[in-house]
């Protein structure tokens, strides 16, 4: 039995820049041991040749629906962390929106234990802004930072009342917690199954209009300037949403915001199938925006490349557009759509996938580290130039809800360390 | 590899022209003293109405009568879909009861398009939700091409379609229908009664229906009203539709006599329309409903027997 693992060949690409050295991990020990221009297998090192790979620092994806506990029939926190894994994720924030939904240290808890027998991927429960995330009440905040949580979302509904949300980001603000939007005002979206517009009006099915996410956003920025608090937007899919908080941040406002791998490369048109595989909230919208949500992502406006992993059963998505739920599975296609749909370095996009999103979390001590001797050896090595397709059958999510069939993908995951332990070797699950 | 109608744009022109074409062969078998044709024998059509409509179902189950088909009905309020069973168990499950056609209508958009990637059987679509109802599409069309004696195309047809555009599978199917042949379509609501986003490029639409009646008109197409618009503050109220909208008594003398008025009914009388269709020399409603039973004959017949040529119809 080997007690390192020795990676060489690859490119490195880790927040300190890019460079061509060879990386020994101690599975052991879970951390980076040497780094060097080269270095000798020795009979102790398992032996990587990476040549033409990128290592980098694993993925971190701040927007997952593991489904447990609840609906364990779409996913659960192992197939999830597995799903992850072989995106080359070694952290996800699992959404709150499970039931019982995560606004108590008792479910929180016992979401992090599942991640943790699981063994796949360290996950991070965030927790609902209001209680049961009826919009209501407050969750208590504090007593869910005390446990480790940062991130907080009424994801899959955005806070609807301005008061509530203004006492959020004020209760908050010194708890070292982010509030993260779901942005939708509601009642301009009501029965609204996919974007408003030119598709939208042929085919007969209520819109969702762009403005709804727009005022949400310029409220919560304006909410955000009043309180001094941080937020954070998730999934934007707008080009104004762009604009907005481009606008916010040039004004050095404490927002951060995040894009998913399908709102960089799919359109509206889609619906035209009535396949229900491409319901998604929000939902997929013009080429327009997705180029502007692209450029936002180049230009650094949005932070992140978040999946919004969101597992169904079959039987759902076999439903009519108005009646199917929303949502896309994306761990395992993010890396490939993010390098065939973004025009922007490849060092560019790690750190979209990785440090970024950790420091949006508050889990940038263990995740999106430098790779450097004694940092945590939670670690991706892809192939970024492989071209392929993704077959439904094949992945590691107990649903199959991808919409990614026969898009071009470019860039796949071969290995994942997780604290120096293989979870993907080859692009095989390790368990 | 089975022949599915499940909207206008698929048929296109050479589609539209071959079902009107067929439903002139049609109206000629309902004129006989016994209209029954065994075109469609050993065949069975089911109607499968996940929405109430009575008059589409009998209109269809007339047609497929009448081309001596076999016929079933399945209705939502017997079935197994309050017990919980999926759209696609339900539809497999009568489909394994040998169904050559499905007549489906379904308040779903899409709901037909579902079917039939599911099934082998045909699939006819009788309306999905706000999205098409392409039979309507054709009558109009036949309705049209009859009293005007049309036969070649509608080209410098002007038609101006009155009222609930966005929430109206007619108007979609219609108005694709009249385009197909080479009319121009004109939508007149409320701003808040359009679909959202309207290519000005291939379509006019105006919310004022006087300036759009002064310009000349050969057809007016009047939408139902529905009460519910006024709850969902899309329009004020229903008085103030009939005063901008409404084909009301002074409308109707401003009308060229020969000016053909029609409604796919069931009509609000004192809404969208406020005069006597019966008092109207250019009205085809009645026609509209008579000319449904030869259309959908042809629909059944060109899904069903596409290969097939006409002499069984003799």
């Amino acid at each position: 039995m080997t007690r390192n693992v020795l990676i060489s060949g690859a490119i490195v690409i880790d927040p300190t820049g890019e460079r061509r050295v060879d990386v020994r991990v101690s599975t052991e020990a879970g951390t980076v041991v040497d780094v060097a221009d080269s270095l000798e297998a020795t009979a102790d090192d398992h032996h990587l040749d990476a040549s033409g790979q990128v290592l980098c620092p694993g993925f971190v994806d701040l927007h997952t629906h593991l489904r447990e506990p609840g609906k364990e029939e779409a996913e659960t926190i192992e197939t999830g962390s597995r799903a992850a894994a072989k995106g080359g994720y070694t952290a996800v924030v699992a959404m709150p929106n499970t039931d019982p939904t995560q606004d108590s240290v008792a479910v929180v808890e016992f979401v992090r234990q599942q991640g943790v027998r699981a063994g796949l991927c360290d996950v991070y429960p965030s927790g609902s802004i209001t209680v049961g995330r009826r919009g209501t009440e407050l969750t208590p905040f504090a007593e869910l930072a005390q446990v480790g949580v940062k991130l907080f979302t009424d994801d899959g509904n955005g806070v609807q009342d301005p008061q509530l949300m203004r006492r959020a980001l004020e209760y908050s603000k010194g708890l070292g917690v982010t509030m993260a939007q779901h942005c939708e005002v509601e009642q301009l979206t009501e029965g609204g199954v996919m974007h408003e517009g030119e598709c939208c009006a042929h085919l007969g099915l209520p819109g969702w209009p762009a403005l709804a996410e727009e005022l949400m956003v310029h409220r919560d920025i304006e909410l955000v300037r009043l309180t001094g608090a941080p937020a954070h937007f998730l999934h934007l899919s707008t080009a104004r949403s762009v604009e907005l908080v481009g606008a916010a941040k040039a004004d050095g406002l404490q927002v951060t915001a995040e894009a998913t791998p399908h709102h960089i490369s799919l359109t509206d048109e889609l619906l035209r199938s009535y396949s229900a595989i491409y319901k998604v909230n929000p939902p997929l919208r013009t080429i327009a925006d997705v180029e502007a949500v692209r450029e936002g992502l180049v230009d650094g406006t949005i932070d992140a490349i978040a999946t919004d992993h969101a597992p169904h059963v079959k039987a759902t998505k076999e439903q009519p557009l108005d009646q199917a739920p929303p949502g896309m599975v994306g761990l395992e296609t993010a890396l490939g759509v993010a390098i065939a749909h973004l025009a922007m370095p490849l060092a560019d996009i790690v750190a979209a996938l990785s440090w970024k999103p950790a420091a949006i979390a508050g889990l940038d001590e263990l995740h999106g580290r430098p790779i450097a001797p004694g940092e945590p050896a939670n670690l991706t090595v892809f192939d970024p130039g492989v071209e392929w397709e993704v077959a439904p059958a094949l992945l590691a999510s107990k649903s199959t809800n991808t919409p990614f069939v026969g898009v071009p993908l470019r860039g796949r995951t071969v290995h994942t360390l997780l604290a120096g332990q293989f979870t993907v070797e080859s692009g095989e699950p390790t368990r | 590899m089975s022949r599915s109608l499940l909207s206008i744009e698929e048929l296109g022109e050479v589609g539209v022209r071959r079902i009107l074409d067929l439903a002139d062969t049609m109206a000629e078998v309902n004129r006989r003293p016994n209209p029954k044709v065994p075109a469609l024998r050993n065949k069975t059509v089911c109607s499968v109405f996940f929405e109430d409509s009575t008059r589409t179902r009998l209109s269809f189950e007339t047609a497929a009568k009448r081309l001596s088909a076999d016929t079933m009905t399945f209705a939502v309020s017997q079935s197994s879909l309050s017990k919980g069973e999926s759209l696609r168990d339900t539809v497999e499950s009568i489909g394994a009861m040998g169904v050559d056609a499905f007549v489906v209508r379904h308040r779903s958009a899409g709901a037909p398009w579902l079917i039939d990637s599911w099934m082998q059987a045909s699939v006819v679509n009788a309306g999905d939700g706000w999205h098409a109802h392409p039979t309507q599409g054709l009558l109009d069309a036949y309705t049209v091409r009859t009293a005007l004696n049309r036969p070649g195309g509608f080209d410098g047809l002007r038609v101006v379609m009155v009222g609930d555009i966005k929430h109206s599978r007619v108007a979609r199917s219609t108005t694709a229908a009249f385009e197909a042949l080479g009319a121009a379509v004109t939508w007149v609501a409320p701003t808040t009664l359009l679909p959202p986003a309207i290519d000005d490029s291939t379509r006019s639409s105006s919310d004022d229906l006087d300036a759009v009646l002064a310009d000349g008109v050969d057809v007016v197409y009047l939408l139902r009203m529905q009460k519910e618009r006024m709850t969902e503050a899309l329009v004020p109220h229903l008085r103030e539709y009939t005063m901008r909208f409404g084909l009301t008594p002074e409308r109707a003398q401003r009308l060229e006599p020969q000016t053909l008025v029609m409604h796919p009914g069931p009509m609000n009388r004192g809404v969208e329309i406020a005069v006597d269709p019966a008092e109207l020399q250019g009205a085809v409603i009645t026609q509209q409903v008579t000319n449904g039973i030869a259309v959908r004959m042809a629909v059944l017949f060109d899904v069903l027997s596409p290969d097939a040529d006409q002499e069984a119809l003799s």
